[in-house]
C-alpha cells in the first residue's frame, strides 16, 4: 500500500486549518473522497447524464447500463447472490427505515424485536417507533463495561416472540467489531432473521453477506469514500420478494390504472422516483478504489494506527478509553479526567485536528457509561502514524491548558 | 466603568494575543473567575438551551442593578459566559438592554466559534436580555 500515493489521491487532505496542516480523524462520521470518485461523478454529468430505465434514446441506455453495472459491482463486493438484492437508498438510516416500514405487517402485538445497547439512534429509533405502533416490545441486549455483547444472554433473549434481531456490525462509539457471524447463527437457530447496521462495518470489516448468512445489511456510501446521499439495503431475495413496497410512484410500478396498480420486480419495487445515479456510480468507483488499494492492506494499516494511538493515549495521565473489546476497528473514544469532550474538541480544532465530540448518536450508551459524551478519533486508509503523533501531542497540550 | 468602556477593555485584552490558542488560554483563565451560580439554581429551569455543553445562568436584582452568576460543565464555555458576565453584571436592566455587545464581533469570537458554539453564545445573550427586560418591567411597576 503506497500511503504517499493514497494521500495524493485525496486532495482535500492537503490543506491548512487554523494555520496548521489538517489532520482528519473524523472518518467514522464521513470519509473523504478520492479523485477516482470525484472524477466518476463529474464524468457522469459531463458525458452520461440521463434518466435511467424506460428510455429508448442513447444517453438513457448509457446511464441505465452504468447504473445497473454499479449495482452488479456492489452485489459482488458484498458477495450477494444476485444484484436484485441490492436496493439503493440515501444511506444507512433510510435503509433501516425502509426495512422497519415494510416489516411492519409482520410485527404483531406482543411480538419482540431485539437490538443491542450499543446501537446508533438510526438502528434504535425506527424499531422503537415500530414497536410502539404495533404494540410490540423492544428488547435490548446489554453491553459489558469493556464494550462487548454477551452472546449467552442473547440465546436467553431469543424467545418465540422475537421477530427480528437488529444489531451493529461495528460500534460507531466503541469500535467493537461484533461477532456477527456467530450472532446470525444463534438467531437463525431460533428462526429469527437478522439485520446488520453496517454503517461502520462496510469500511472496516470484510462483508460477505452469504458467509455471514445475514438477512439484511444496511450501509452508507459516504463512510467508504463514496459521496453522501447514496446507500444500500441488502436483503435476501426470498425476503425482499415477500415484503410489500415502501414508497410509491414512478419506477417502482408495473401497471397503473385508476383502479389498481401492480408493482415492478426487485430491485425496482423499492426504488420509487428518479434514483441517485451519480451517487451509485460514485459508490462503485469508491469500492473499486478500495479493492484496488487492497482491503487487507487497508485493514492492517488502520489496525496499526488504532493500536499505536491507543498505546500513546494511554500514557496520558487521567486518560479513560471507552471501549476495550478485543476485536476493535478504527474507532477510538476517550475522555480525560473530568474534562468536557467539547473543550478538548475545540482546542484540537485550533490545532488543525478534526475529531468528533458528543454522544455520537448513541445516548443510551452514554447513559450506560454515565458520561456526557466522548472525544472520538476515527481512522481511514489515508491516515498516518505521524498524524497520530501530532494528534496525541495536541491532546496533551489541550489537557495541559484545561487543567 | 460603563458597559461600553468594559467592552473596550475586553477588546484591548484580546488584541494582546495573536494566536488563537493564547486567546483560548485567556478564556480558560477567565472561566476560573466566573461568579458561580448558587448550587440550588443549577436546575433545568436555569439551563440555557442551544448549547452542546450544559450552561446554567441566574440573574438577580439588587438596588436596581442586575447581577449575573453562571456555571458550565465545559471550561471554555465558562470562559465565554464569563466574558458576558464581566461586561454586563452590575448594571441596570436598561443599560444592559441598550448594550451593543459589539466586542463579541470585534474580538472575532463569534466567527471563530464553531456554529454550535456560536449558537450557544447567542442563546446566552438572549437569556440575559430576557432577564433584563423582566427586571426592567418590575422596576417600572415599583
Amino acid at each position: 500500500m503506497d500511503l504517499q500515493q493514497i494521500r495524493k489521491d485525496f486532495p482535500i487532505l492537503n490543506q491548512q486549518v487554523n494555520g496548521k496542516p489538517l489532520v482528519y480523524l473524523d472518518n467514522a462520521a464521513t470519509t473523504q473522497k478520492p479523485l477516482a470518485v470525484i472524477q466518476r461523478i463529474s464524468d457522469y454529468y459531463l458525458k452520461e447524464n440521463s434518466n435511467v430505465h424506460r428510455g429508448v434514446h442513447h444517453l438513457s441506455q448509457v446511464a441505465t447500463e452504468a447504473y445497473e453495472n454499479a449495482r452488479g459491482y456492489i452485489a459482488k463486493y458484498i458477495h450477494a447472490e444476485e444484484s436484485n438484492e441490492i436496493i439503493f437508498t440515501r444511506g444507512t438510516t433510510e435503509s433501516i427505515n425502509l426495512l422497519a416500514n415494510v416489516l411492519s405487517p409482520w410485527i404483531q402485538a406482543g411480538d419482540e424485536i431485539i437490538i443491542s445497547g450499543m446501537e446508533h439512534h438510526s438502528n434504535l429509533v425506527p424499531w422503537q417507533q415500530l414497536c410502539e405502533r404495533n404494540k410490540a416490545r423492544l428488547k435490548v441486549l446489554p453491553v459489558d463495561l469493556d464494550g462487548t455483547l454477551d452472546l449467552n444472554f442473547l440465546e436467553k433473549m431469543l424467545t418465540p416472540q422475537v421477530k427480528l434481531l437488529a444489531i451493529a456490525h461495528i460500534s460507531n462509539v466503541l469500535g467493537t467489531v461484533n461477532p456477527v457471524k456467530e450472532i446470525v447463527r444463534i438467531a437463525h437457530n431460533k428462526g429469527v432473521p437478522v439485520l446488520l447496521d453496517g454503517a461502520q462495518g462496510i469500511a472496516h470489516a470484510k462483508v460477505d453477506v452469504q458467509d455471514l448468512g445475514v438477512d439484511f445489511y444496511a450501509f452508507s456510501g459516504h463512510k467508504i469514500y463514496a459521496p453522501m446521499g447514496i446507500g444500500v439495503l441488502y436483503g435476501r431475495f426470498t425476503w425482499l420478494r415477500r415484503l410489500p413496497p415502501y414508497q410509491f410512484g414512478g419506477e417502482m410500478i408495473d401497471q397503473v390504472s385508476f383502479e389498481k396498480t401492480t408493482f415492478n420486480e426487485l430491485p425496482y419495487k423499492y426504488e420509487a422516483g428518479t434514483p441517485n445515479v451519480a451517487g451509485a456510480l460514485g459508490l462503485e468507483a469508491a469500492l473499486h478504489y478500495v479493492q484496488k488499494t487492497g482491503v487487507d492492506d487497508i485493514f492492517n494499516h488502520e489496525d496499526k494506527l488504532l493500536k499505536y494511538a491507543t498505546e500513546k493515549l494511554e500514557n496520558i495521565d487521567g486518560m479513560r478509553i471507552i471501549g476495550h473489546a478485543k476485536e476493535k476497528a478504527a474507532v477510538l473514544s476517550f475522555l480525560v479526567n473530568g474534562l468536557h469532550p467539547f473543550d478538548l474538541g475545540t482546542l484540537l480544532d485550533q490545532m488543525g485536528i478534526a475529531v468528533r465530540t458528543g454522544h455520537h448518536c448513541a445516548q443510551p450508551l452514554m447513559d450506560f457509561y454515565g458520561i456526557p459524551g466522548t472525544v472520538r478519533a476515527s481512522f481511514a486508509m489515508y491516515n498516518t502514524l505521524e498524524e497520530v503523533d501530532i494528534f496525541v501531542d495536541a491532546v496533551k497540550k489541550a489537557v495541559g491548558m484545561l487543567q | 466603568m460603563n458597559i461600553a468602556e468594559k467592552e473596550q477593555d475586553v477588546m484591548e485584552e484580546f488584541s494582546v494575543f495573536e494566536d488563537w490558542m493564547d486567546k483560548y488560554s485567556y478564556l480558560i483563565e477567565l472561566g476560573k473567575d466566573l461568579p458561580l451560580i448558587n448550587e440550588k439554581y443549577k436546575t433545568n429551569q436555569h439551563l440555557i438551551s442551544g448549547c452542546q455543553s450544559r450552561v446554567w445562568l441566574y440573574a438577580e436584582l439588587k438596588d436596581g442593578k442586575m447581577f449575573l452568576s453562571a456555571d458550565s460543565d465545559a471550561i471554555i464555555t465558562k470562559g465565554i459566559v464569563s466574558l458576558l458576565v464581566n461586561v454586563l453584571s452590575g448594571h441596570t436592566p436598561s443599560e444592559i438592554l441598550e448594550a451593543k455587545l459589539d466586542f463579541l464581533d470585534q474580538i472575532g469570537l463569534k466567527e471563530h466559534l464553531s456554529p454550535t458554539r456560536a449558537n450557544g453564545l447567542s442563546s446566552m445573550v438572549k437569556q440575559i436580555m430576557l432577564y433584563a427586560r423582566v427586571f426592567q418591567i418590575k422596576l417600572k411597576e415599583e
